[in-house]
């Protein structure tokens, strides 16, 4: 059936759309943007007083399947992807077996045909079950349906296969997305290292220990012309290298995590497994950079580092749980309230990095509402008023520090190839 | 949350004071041939020891016998720890039994904090990884208020392996918030720069010397292998530059005592000769330990 959403104050970057108009979905596919369209024996959807905008990607989620299934299903994360105005996900490879072959790619790609309500595209791994030594199949995962490869959480220590890496990847013109962490300096620490740190007695991951590996690498990518993306960047460093390397005309590319933004160390209940995570949170001034990177395009996405864990490996001793925390449903509301709401962005820039922005890293042929794009639309509010509660979640997880946080603004109706899948 | 005692961050300087006051009252009574107040009887405290301990453990049972409480004491390898139960439950467990207080030590950083969130029965400190040791703070201030009037004024040096130091931060946190002038000591790769931020009142040197002189109290402490993950200095080079030896007594004020929270390790951090000195109130501190944590016992559950 066609779907006619109606009134909504459409804003599509890809298209410089900005205007009251109706967005008509035909066959999956958008079949017109305009001002009082007719779709005889379409399903309505109202949307006035609401922006309509293209299907929002995330390109850094953990669904845990295959392997984790306790922490996470395709099936599960990809219900709380719609509920977060996500219509399209990518999916890191640290699954058990690791994606790092075609056929665990094509597994994924098989279960989220049958099971998710949104778009899943599997990230393969850099290196075979990403030990950092011996180069994955990467041509035969990007057969699969792989989008791009990282060894996500196990950065590749060794320059010698990162660069090896990246002239593969450039042969397939993959992406290649790096979790910037020496993991030298930061072995054994919890959270950032800082005053917090040091009052709590717990052991620090100083901010170098990320600005290193973003160094060498974008030396690596200048050495080998991959296009090369940085995951969840948080310091104000590594911020500040990859504009040098932009403005060098690199085709480098950054994203953030709404919590990287919206907390810092100092904003951490002390203690709370729900604020540990890797980056850690940094200082508030990074928080700042981070943000200010978002508006002045020099980070070009926002991305959740959605990553499930259960309640009992997050309830124990801080040192002794897993990092990671869930993010898919409080991004959007996150981006309001942290970024729009206070003028640091205009409504147009959020709705890029929601969409245009993840797009130019990973080429889904998807982030626009230009006639016969996929039939992918996010229909957010700007004021309404919501308290996220974690309980409620469609994670299997409940690892979130934003429990109970009442938002400005969040994702009304999600619209996945012109069906709705989710509403508030 | 329960009221235990998780720190003395959180104390206020009154609170502080009623608890020395309290275990000024009980000094007298470690000298007396009978030693026992019925104040907590029929009150029962579980000691909950996850880490190596004589000197706390034995401190703490010997407070809560002197009050007429009976307390039980677990250790972590004799537990169901070591059947793989989560802290969590472990604790849970405990609570179910109705224990009026949780003496607890831990080798995680906000370990017993975390509990804390989650269980109805007071939690006492009795040390958390690198972050508290609230009680061993309150017998040092005992013991230098032993001597001196007020803590105010006072210039306390702070040597050794601060970074590792749950006795320091708990230090450090209670002289100044009495307005003492604290010094923290030891090689830069124990001696984050950020503890400068942890209380009004502090600054740092690596020279030993700088930290001695005109020191009222000099604590020095144990350098902690077992918590370092590597090497954070030549462990030959520790005692020539950061062992306190008689000479470095001159430059301290004449009256300086030498503290340490044990247990000592004569020849790395101190020289045999310091340890026995005049002034040092190593064994002083030990039995106020006794007095004091009665005096935090019969606040927690009294």
């Amino acid at each position: 059936m066609d779907l006619l959403i109606r009134h909504g104050r459409v804003i599509d970057p890809a298209s410089d759309t900005d205007r009251v108009a109706d967005v008509h979905i035909a066959d999956g596919r958008v079949a017109a943007v305009a001002p009082d369209l007719s779709a005889p024996g379409a399903e309505v959807f109202d949307a006035a007083g609401l922006i309509v905008a293209p299907g929002f990607i995330d390109m850094h989620v953990h669904l845990r399947e295959p392997g984790f299934e306790h922490a996470e299903t395709i099936e599960s994360g990809s219900r709380a992807a719609a509920a977060g105005g996500f219509t399209s996900i990518a999916c890191m490879p640290n699954t058990r077996p690791a994606n790092d072959s075609a056929t665990v790619t094509s597994y994924i790609v098989e279960r989220a045909r049958r099971a998710a309500v949104v778009n899943v595209f599997p990230i393969g791994a850099i290196t075979k079950n990403s030990a950092g030594e011996e180069l994955a199949a990467i041509g035969a995962m990007k057969a699969a349906g792989a989008v791009a490869i990282s060894d996500d959480g196990l950065p590749v220590m060794n320059a010698r296969v990162m660069r090896r890496a990246m002239e593969f990847a450039k042969s397939y013109d993959l992406p290649i997305i790096q979790h910037c962490e020496d993991l030298n300096l930061s072995a054994g620490g919890d959270m950032n290292e800082g005053a917090p740190s040091v009052r709590w007695g717990l052991r620090g991951i100083p901010a170098a220990s990320e600005d290193v590996m973003v160094a060498r690498d974008l030396l690596l990518a200048e050495l080998t012309g991959a296009r090369y993306h940085v995951a969840h960047i948080s310091t104000r460093r590594a911020v500040a290298m990859v504009e040098y390397a932009r403005n060098a005309g690199l085709p480098i590319t950054a994203e953030a995590t709404p919590h990287h933004f919206a907390l810092s160390d100092d904003r951490m209940r002390p203690y709370d497994s729900n604020y540990k995570m890797k980056p850690p949170l940094r200082q508030s001034c990074d928080a700042a950079v981070v943000a200010d990177g978002l508006a002045r395009g020099v980070i070009s996405a926002i991305a959740t580092d959605h990553a499930p864990h259960p309640g009992s490996e997050k309830m124990q001793e801080f040192e002794r749980c897993p990092f990671g925390i869930i993010g898919l449903e409080t991004a959007l509301g996150l981006a309001l309230d942290e970024l729009v709401h206070p003028g640091k962005i205009p409504l147009r820039r959020l709705v890029e990095l929601f969409t245009t922005g993840p797009e130019s890293v990973l080429r889904l042929g998807r982030g626009t509402l230009a006639p016969s794009a996929p039939g992918d639309v996010t229909i957010f509010s700007t004021d309404l008023a919501w308290t996220y509660d974690v309980n409620q979640s469609f994670s299997r997880s409940r690892n979130s520090p934003f429990d109970g946080r009442t938002f400005r603004g969040g994702p009304v109706a999600t619209v996945v190839a012109g069906q709705i899948v989710w509403k508030r | 949350m329960p009221a235990g005692l998780l720190g003395i961050e959180e104390l206020d300087r009154s609170e502080i004071e009623a608890i020395l006051a309290r275990a000024k009252d009980f000094q007298p009574l470690q000298s007396q041939s009978l030693k026992k107040l019925d104040t907590l009887r029929g009150k029962m405290i579980v000691n909950l020891f996850y880490e190596a301990s004589t000197r706390t453990r034995t401190s703490f049972e010997i407070a809560a016998k002197r009050l007429s409480a009976d307390a039980v004491s677990i250790t972590a390898s004799g537990s169901s720890v070591t059947k793989g139960e989560s802290l969590v439950d472990t604790l849970n467990t405990l609570a179910a039994m109705r224990p009026d207080a949780i003496v607890m030590r831990h080798a995680a950083s906000g370990a017993p904090h975390f509990l804390a969130r989650h269980l109805p029965t007071p939690i006492i400190n009795a040390g958390d990884g690198t972050h508290e040791h609230p009680t061993q703070a309150l017998l040092d201030a005992r013991t230098i208020l032993d001597r001196r009037p007020s803590l105010e004024g006072l210039r306390v040096a702070i040597i050794g392996d601060i970074a590792h130091s749950r006795v320091a931060r708990s230090n450090v946190h209670l002289l100044s918030k009495f307005g003492a002038e604290i010094v923290l000591c030891g090689p830069a790769s124990l001696l984050p720069v950020e503890l400068k931020e942890l209380a009004p009142g502090v600054r740092l040197t690596t020279d030993i010397t700088e930290a001695i002189r005109d020191a009222d109290v000099i604590m020095m402490l144990r350098v902690q292998l077992e918590r370092q993950h590597e090497a954070a200095f030549p462990a030959s080079e520790y005692f020539r530059f950061y062992g306190l030896q008689l000479e470095h007594l001159d430059l301290a004020r004449p009256d300086a005592i030498v503290m340490h929270p044990g247990p000592i390790n004569r020849g790395r951090e101190l020289s045999s000769e310091v340890a026995d000195f005049q002034r040092s109130v190593i064994l002083n501190q030990v039995e106020n330990g006794i007095a004091v944590r009665m005096a935090v016992l019969e606040r927690v559950i009294g």
